[in-house]
């Protein structure tokens, strides 16, 4: 626990420093970047200790608020989340290092680098807080430090907007935690989380929990905000965002489930189909987008929905005393998060590094930039296969385990609990296509074929702050995949935490020796791949190599123009989903012999955002904006509110 | 001892009269200075019982503040601003009377119901402050000149000073934060008086300051 809070101390000494040395030029920078790093070393070792199922510690001291203590305590579930925090920051510091360098001439660095310590420390807190108020204190911190890293280049209208939509969701989400704490806390008076109880209601609680955390984990439909902020943002801030913050979300609705205890089955389920709803949704939107980070973001969307699923899953099976399905599906859902935490920050890193190159995240602008950011193209590929959940990286283990809980289960139960589970494992599998889909499509538009504009064309790979961590992801990613078994041997002793049966690691033992032959599979193939590709270099060693025109299907002089765009790679399967999709596009047809004008030109809305919450805020705007007569500017008329309201009262309180 | 409160407290309630019905902004200084001595003298006959340094002090500086420091600010100020000596009000000096009437009853009847933690010396306590605050407010509410809104926190701070009397004997944090109020009301006064807001603005009509609202 002195590990933690002396990881808590660097985080804010590092924030103090980064103010200190505003006026220092690259000091700001050393300092922000020394707080995190520093930080994170210290706290890693006992965040692992305890996430191995080593003892529980915890300290509890007195806070001046009301209702408030200052109680933190360091389980294997706060430890497992306090992994991600403190891997992911760090890299992202270092990279963050080289790719605020060139803001520096007109940007002072000392705001984001102060914030970024805040978000690292306030993530911290969050996940090892019990106590209501202090977890609400340190939520807020994470929103509005995250907040204002979004906004970091605030000149731009499109990021100004992404802030006020991030922070009217995050607050609404937050509304309802406060909600859900004070009834949690109500029948015993203090908000200790040793002291919750559950007698206002599991379901109406998980409800609660559900739209309150769902909103940070980014459940569809609460997940509007995040394929705005997160693009946003500078992009080691969205790698933080989106593989770790995220995690917070996940990590509330498992906290308050340890807490209330035994759930019904239809939160099970339920939490099925929102994990259903989002892991479909995101994918589908991430087929669609041109903005390569926004992309990434609703990604994030369907892995936080695939989470959600494996979670669900566990439910079901402990509430059908199932510990089989209950194991593998919270081990699923728990080392998906995981893995997703390394990939989705690689991804974010390196789709960062093109953007630092070629100044624009439009995949409709990019291409070709296998060949002039060569290491960046092979960290981004890496990358798009473990998100694509293929072998042997680590985003199959998950997904793996989940699919494996899902098949149990419809081997086991009946009735609702086989619908749910079917439609699970269909959803699964149609969400791994498309998102193998999408990532073809990201990883072929901006690195393969011909540079689509001219700043692509002269794209280079960044300098080695930014190279180096997402270098590092890459290697853990591999890692991680090819230690699978050794991964579910490892979270099964919380996983006996979580769902109360002790006996997790036997369960588990089958779905890691399952995990152990997937990764020897895929080893294999990949073994194979590369002696395939050794050989050819080594035929072709002595030889000359000629590069010339493929088959051009009777274009002569192809133009880059002429290539797939990411819109026309996606076509038919956008097609096929318009309606769930609400894609605009909008044609200017040729006509006439010899056509002047003609173009078309795609652009993926949020049918979320733009019918539901649209409609919902423009409902509540015209609402209030029939208070505008009480607003005259006259003093007088103000003070007349307040002597109105203040009489108002003396005579209700007596009457 | 009675008598002497009761009688302090129903001054209280005729200078809030004086202040609703005069036209004179003079009568008004005069009248809520007044006002503040009498608060002093409260203070004093409220404690007379058992007399500590403290109390005598504090009530000194009281009356000294709201008695003389202000109405003097408040007199240079409306010299200053050079304006009109007259109220503006935006209601009839009648209708102003009346509606201090209506709540006068009003307060008789809050004080009738409203529970304290310890009993004031006096039954008109509670109605004396409480009409002391509503006249205030009514005062912000319906007159323009930026100079009567202030003599109209003045009173409301005077209201205030005088609940803190009734129940404050073992509250003296509470009567020492009614200071602080005094001297924070001084500023404002002296922001009239010294930055001159007749000259910025050409006018020292609050009315007319509505053109800083934010409506769209």
């Amino acid at each position: 626990m002195a590990g933690l809070l002396l990881s808590i101390a660097l985080f804010g000494a590092g924030a103090a420093g980064a103010l200190i040395f505003a006026n220092h030029g690259r000091w700001t920078t050393y300092a922000g970047v020394g707080g995190v790093v520093a930080g994170c070393a210290v706290g890693i070792v006992p965040a692992l200790r305890a996430a191995l199922g080593g003892p529980v510690e915890s300290i509890h001291a007195g806070w001046a608020v009301p209702y408030g203590s200052f109680f933190l305590r360091l389980d294997a579930l706060s430890g497992f989340f306090l992994l991600p925090v403190f891997a992911i920051c760090p890299l992202a510091a270092i990279y963050g290092a080289g790719y605020l360098e060139a803001f520096r001439p007109k940007k002072s660095l000392a705001p984001p680098w102060f914030l970024f310590n805040l978000l690292a420390a306030s993530m911290a807190m969050v996940i090892v807080a019990r106590n209501g108020l202090l977890f609400l204190a340190a939520w807020e911190m994470m929103a509005l430090s995250s907040l204002f890293l979004v906004t970091f280049e605030d000149e731009k209208e499109e990021v100004r907007r992404a802030g006020w939509i991030y922070l009217v969701a995050s607050h609404a989400g937050t509304a309802f935690l406060f909600a859900l704490f004070i009834l949690l806390g109500r029948a015993h008076g203090s908000l200790d989380f040793d002291r919750f109880d559950a007698s206002a209601g599991t379901g109406l609680l998980f409800a609660l929990a559900l739209i309150g955390f769902g909103t940070k984990a980014g459940f569809v439909p609460l997940h509007v905000w995040l394929p705005q902020a997160h693009p946003a943002a500078p992009s080691h801030v969205s790698a933080v965002m989106s593989a770790v913050m995220i995690n917070t979300g996940i990590y509330g609705l498992l906290r308050v489930f340890t807490l209330i205890g035994p759930l019904p089955a239809w939160c099970g389920w339920l939490l099925c189909v929102v994990g259903i709803l989002s892991a479909l949704t995101g994918a589908l939107h991430a087929l669609a987008q041109r903005d390569l980070k926004r992309l990434l973001a609703y990604s994030s969307v369907e892995n936080a929905g695939i989470i959600a699923l494996g979670i669900g899953v566990g439910l079901i099976g402990i509430a059908s005393k199932s510990p089989l399905v209950a194991c593998a599906g919270f081990a699923g859902g728990l080392l998906h998060l995981l893995n997703h935490s390394l990939f989705k920050s690689l991804l974010f890193l390196t789709a960062g590094a093109v953007v630092h190159g070629s100044h624009t995240r439009d995949l409709d602008r990019l291409g070709g930039l296998l060949k002039r950011m060569p290491v960046t193209g092979v960290l981004f590929a890496v990358g798009a296969v473990a998100v694509s959940a293929l072998p042997p990286l680590n985003g199959l283990i998950g997904e793996f385990l989940v699919y494996l809980a899902s098949l149990r289960g419809i081997a086991e139960f009946d009735g609702g609990g086989l619908t749910v589970l079917v439609s699970a494992f269909a959803a699964l599998a149609a969400a791994g296509g498309f998102a193998a889909v999408a990532f073809a499509k990201a990883f072929g538009i901006a690195f393969l074929g011909h540079p689509r504009s001219e700043s692509a064309e002269h794209a280079r790979d960044p300098g080695w702050t930014m190279l180096a961590p997402a270098t590092v992801l890459a290697a853990a990613c591999a890692l991680a995949g090819s230690f699978g078994a050794r991964l579910v041997a490892a979270i099964a002793p919380l996983i006996a935490s979580i769902t109360g049966m002790p006996d997790a690691k036997s369960y588990l033992s089958g779905a890691a020796n399952a995990v152990a032959h997937v990764a020897f599979v895929g080893g294999a193939l990949a073994g194979i791949s590369l002696v395939v590709m050794a050989a050819r270099s080594r035929l072709l060693a002595g030889r000359k190599v000629r590069s010339a025109l493929t088959w051009d299907c009777g274009y002569y002089r192809p133009a880059p123009r002429m290539q797939y765009t990411g819109s026309s790679f996606v076509q038919p399967l956008t097609a096929a989903f318009a309606a769930v999709l609400g894609t605009r596009i909008r044609v200017i047809e040729p006509r006439g012999l010899f056509p002047s004008d003609a173009s078309l030109t795609t652009e993926a809305r949020d049918p979320y955002q733009d019918r539901l919450f649209a409609s919902l805020f423009g409902a509540i705007g015209r609402g209030l904006s029939m208070l505008r007569p009480l607003q005259q500017g006259l003093v007088q008329l103000y003070v007349l509110y307040i002597a109105i309201t203040l009489i108002a009262l003396l005579l209700w309180q007596f009457a | 001892m009675n008598q002497v409160i009761d009688s302090i407290l129903i001054l209280l309630t005729l200078t809030g009269f004086v202040l609703l019905g005069s036209s004179r902004l003079a009568a008004c200084i005069k009248a809520v200075g007044i006002q503040g001595a009498l608060l002093g003298l409260l203070a004093l006959v409220v404690q007379s019982g058992d007399l500590s340094i403290t109390g005598v002090v504090l009530a000194l500086i009281g009356a000294t503040v709201k008695g003389i420091l202000l109405p003097v600010l408040l007199f240079r100020a409306m010299r200053e601003a050079d304006t009109t000596r007259e109220v503006e009000p935006l209601i009839s000096f009648n209708l102003s009377v009346l509606a201090g009437a209506l709540e006068l009853a009003m307060s008789l009847w809050i004080g009738r119901h409203l529970r304290l933690p310890a009993d004031p010396v006096s039954s008109f306590f509670v109605p004396a402050a409480i009409f002391t605050i509503l006249a205030g407010l009514l005062v912000i509410v319906s007159r323009r000149k930026a100079i009567t809104q202030v003599i109209g926190y003045l009173m409301l701070e005077n209201g205030v000073y005088v609940f803190g009397t009734a129940v404050a004997l073992r509250m003296p944090v509470l009567v020492e934060l009614g200071i602080l109020l005094d001297v924070f009301v001084g500023v404002f006064v002296m922001g009239i008086a010294v930055f001159h807001i007749s000259r910025q603005f050409d006018h020292i009509d609050s009315l007319r300051l509505a053109s800083l609202n934010d409506r769209v």
